[in-house]
Formats: C-alpha cells, structure tokens, sequence
C-alpha cells in the first residue's frame, strides 16, 4: 500500500527516532527531521538543541504558554522543558563544532557513497544560504540523513554529488521510506529495507551500487 | 553614568555607508523600533552583519526592501524573497557564511583574536580563496574576525548602565556582537534603575555598550 506524502515523512521519522540515544544531545533539522522530536521511545532521555541558542527545546506552545521570545531555528514558537538552558549563538556553535552534539538528523538534496552531502544550494534555482548545516554536519559527532528516496523519480543517494556539498564524508546513516542506507567503506549498504519494497526496486532508485547487508532485515517502525 | 537615549539621536549616528551589526535570529531578539527608525531616515550604502535578513515586514528585512544595503554579509537569506532578488539581479552583494563561522568572526573582532580554525567549509565552495592550515595533522580553514562601524541590538531589560539581561532565545547574535562594534547601542524592552538587575544576572556588561533606547511597545 502506497503511502501518501505526510505518511512517508512520518514513517521515515518513526525509524530516525529509534536511532537517538538514551542521554544524547541532538540537534535536528528543519522540515521532516523535526517530526524525529515525536517519536522517540520513551524509554530514552534524548536532549534537543536549537543552534539559535537553547537545549531542552519541547513541544510546540498553545494560547496559554506561548511566548514570542521562545523559537526554534526555523523560527517557530517552542517551549523550553524543566532543566533546559538558553545561550548566545557562539556557544551553540561551540556545542556543535566542538563535538558535544552527539547525532543531527537533516535532510539532504544530494548523498554521495563517500558521505558526501549537497543540502544547502541549486544554483540559478535556491540560495537560501547555509544557516547551520555545514557546522552541523562537520561538527556533530554522528550525521543521519532523513530523507524520501528519491525527487520526482530522480535519485537522491549518488555516485558523486552534482550540487555544491554542505560537507565532504560527513553522512552515516540515511534513512528513507524505501530502508535504512549506512556509509561505510564499501559505499551505500542496504542494512534494512521496507518489505513494501524489493532489493532489486530499491537499487533502481539508487545511482550509486548497491552494497546488500548479509544481514539484511525488514525496516519496521 | 546614564547611557539612555532617543531613538532619534541614536539613529542621527548611523551615516551613508556604515558597515552595521543588527542582533536577531529570524527576527526574533531584533531592534524593530531601531530598524523602524532606520527605514524612516533611509540611510544608505550600509554593508550589513547579521545571522540573516529576517522577513519582507519583519526585522531587518525591512530595510532589504528599503534597499538600504550594497552589501549583505548572513548566514542564511532564505525567509525573505527580497534579499535573493536583490542578489540575482546585481542590485546587492550577498556573503553567505556559515553561521558557527560567522558568529565566531564577530566574536574574534570583539576578543582581539586574528582569526580562527575550524572545519567547517572544508572542501566545499566556501573553502575557495581562504588558506588551509595543518594543525598536528588536521586540516582547518582560516577564517578572519568581523567587526563594525556600529551595532544595533535588543535585550529584553537595560540598566541605565547598559548591563543588559535576556530572556529566551533572543540572546543568540545580540551578546557577541556588543563585542564588535566602534558604537554599540542597545534597543531595551524594559529599561531599569542601576541596581535593579543583578551583578550575578548580567548577561552583558554595560561596559560594551555606548547606549540604550527604549523600544516602542
């Protein structure tokens, strides 16, 4: 059964979340990664970052408790939770760059097999800048991609990257609707794939080869 | 000493040609009054600093559609279409720095630092033009401090010394940049007697700061 467009994002979203830690600090990107923040087990005590200066980021505010001087970085109102902390943005960075930040979830144009990442940039087409993410994916100990497989049927996950890159070898592990992807030396290996997909579907829509897991199992969320 | 002024005589300091700092995170923790101020007196030829370019009708944005700026140095430009007009069409430059990169410039020309290494940018299009330095077998790129002719920037309350004090996320560029600037004036929510914020709250010293205005509710 296809799912639609929303369904994709959240399924997608519902795997990242099993990825986090208990005890990790994580910053997430705007768009589908922020989805991440829903579904993490509760078992786990995971940490947001927002780069714009706070950690302990929480749930979107309603009427009572919302207040404009509280944003996340895509600049929508959060509320911050018990025990969390507001700082300047130089300290954020330092969080991010100095390697305090466990994992960041982003999404991405373009993943090469070597890590390489292009989110950032089309020329002629959208400049919108690179905000945060090359710190983020130079500086965060651990970079997930989330991501749909493909756009209008064109890959995503390639030989080489084709738009200006973000970072070189930065990706470890890509997540989309089709299974989860890790960057290792042999390049793109499929570790889990959706049992709505076959191996052989999966590769069609990938550019690069295709390296299958001996240990390959069904992505279930 | 009485830091206050109007915001008249703060916007009389701010000439044709400025290189100008402006506080704010996507229009959250900016001196709107200032900017409203700003946009009234129409000064020009400004090279702006700041994280981005806010919103067509909020923040520093509105001096983008003003068309005040020749030049635009941020981190991302992407919330005001403006901005991106004004670059494709060569009526505006536009620097884009990463945003951990340009937050530290600020911070190294207001620290007395030269520069600074980071990875950030390693081999991709930002690396063009900047020197590769090898520290014990890592590669780092140079990047060099940022500062300005004048600064503008919020915080939620002011003593009348300066000493400033924030409240959620509107620190984020406004307590580095007080650093950085020939002339730093600070746009207050709340503007308070000496004393009435705490040496242990003070998230600025007033030292940093020339003046204050009261914002305009």
């Amino acid at each position: 059964m296809a799912m639609d467009k929303q369904q994709t994002q959240e399924f997608i979203a519902k795997r990242v979340a099993r990825e986090l830690q208990h005890g990790e600090l994580v910053n997430l990107g705007i768009g589908l990664p922020t989805l991440v923040a829903n579904y993490v087990p509760e078992d786990r005590n995971v940490t947001f970052q927002s780069e714009n200066g706070m950690v302990g980021v929480g749930p979107a505010p309603d009427e009572s408790n919302h207040d404009a001087h509280i944003s996340n970085a895509g600049g929508m109102p959060v509320t911050i939770l018990t025990g969390g902390a507001f700082f300047d943005s130089a300290t954020s960075f330092g969080l991010i760059r100095g390697g305090h930040v466990a994992t960041t979830v982003l999404g991405a144009l373009q993943v090469a097999q070597n890590g390489d990442i292009a989110n950032y940039m089309i020329p002629g087409k959208m400049v919108p800048g690179m905000g945060g993410a090359m710190d983020l994916t130079s500086g965060a100990k651990r970079v997930i991609v989330a991501m749909e497989h493909t756009v209008k049927g064109n890959p995503k996950l390639l030989k080489e990257c084709t738009l200006p890159l973000t970072a070189v070898k930065a990706v470890k592990l890509i997540v989309t609707e089709m299974g989860v992807i890790e960057v290792n030396e042999k390049g793109f290996e499929l570790i889990e794939i959706n049992p709505e997909y076959t191996v052989e579907e999966v590769q069609a829509a990938t550019d690069a080869p295709l390296h299958i897991s001996p240990n390959l199992i069904d992505m279930v969320v | 000493m009485n830091k206050r002024i109007t915001i008249e005589e703060a916007v009389s300091k701010i000439k044709d040609g400025d290189t100008i700092m402006v506080g704010g995170f996507l229009a959250v923790g900016t001196p709107e009054s200032l900017i409203d101020a700003l946009v009234a007196k129409g000064v020009k030829d400004l090279t702006l600093i700041c994280n981005d370019t806010g919103f067509v009708d909020r923040g520093v944005g509105k001096m983008v559609v003003n068309k005040q700026f020749k030049k635009i140095i941020a981190s991302h430009i992407g919330t005001n279409r403006e901005t991106g007009r004004q670059m494709v069409e060569g009526e505006t430059e536009v620097v884009l720095v990463p945003q951990g990169s340009l937050v530290e410039k600020i911070r190294a020309g207001g620290n007395g630092i030269g520069g600074f290494l980071v990875k950030t940018g390693l081999g991709t299009e930002i690396q063009k033009g900047k020197e590769v330095i090898n520290v014990d077998g890592v590669d780092y790129l140079l990047k060099k401090p940022l500062r300005a002719d004048v600064a503008i920037l919020f915080a939620n309350k002011a003593d009348e010394n300066g000493n400033l004090w924030y409240h959620g996320t509107t620190r984020n560029f406004n307590t580095v940049m007080a650093t950085a600037a020939d002339w730093v004036v600070v746009e207050a929510e709340e503007i308070v007697p000496v004393g009435a914020i705490s040496p242990n709250e003070v998230v600025v010293p007033g030292v940093f700061v020339d003046n204050i205005v009261q914002g305009v509710k």
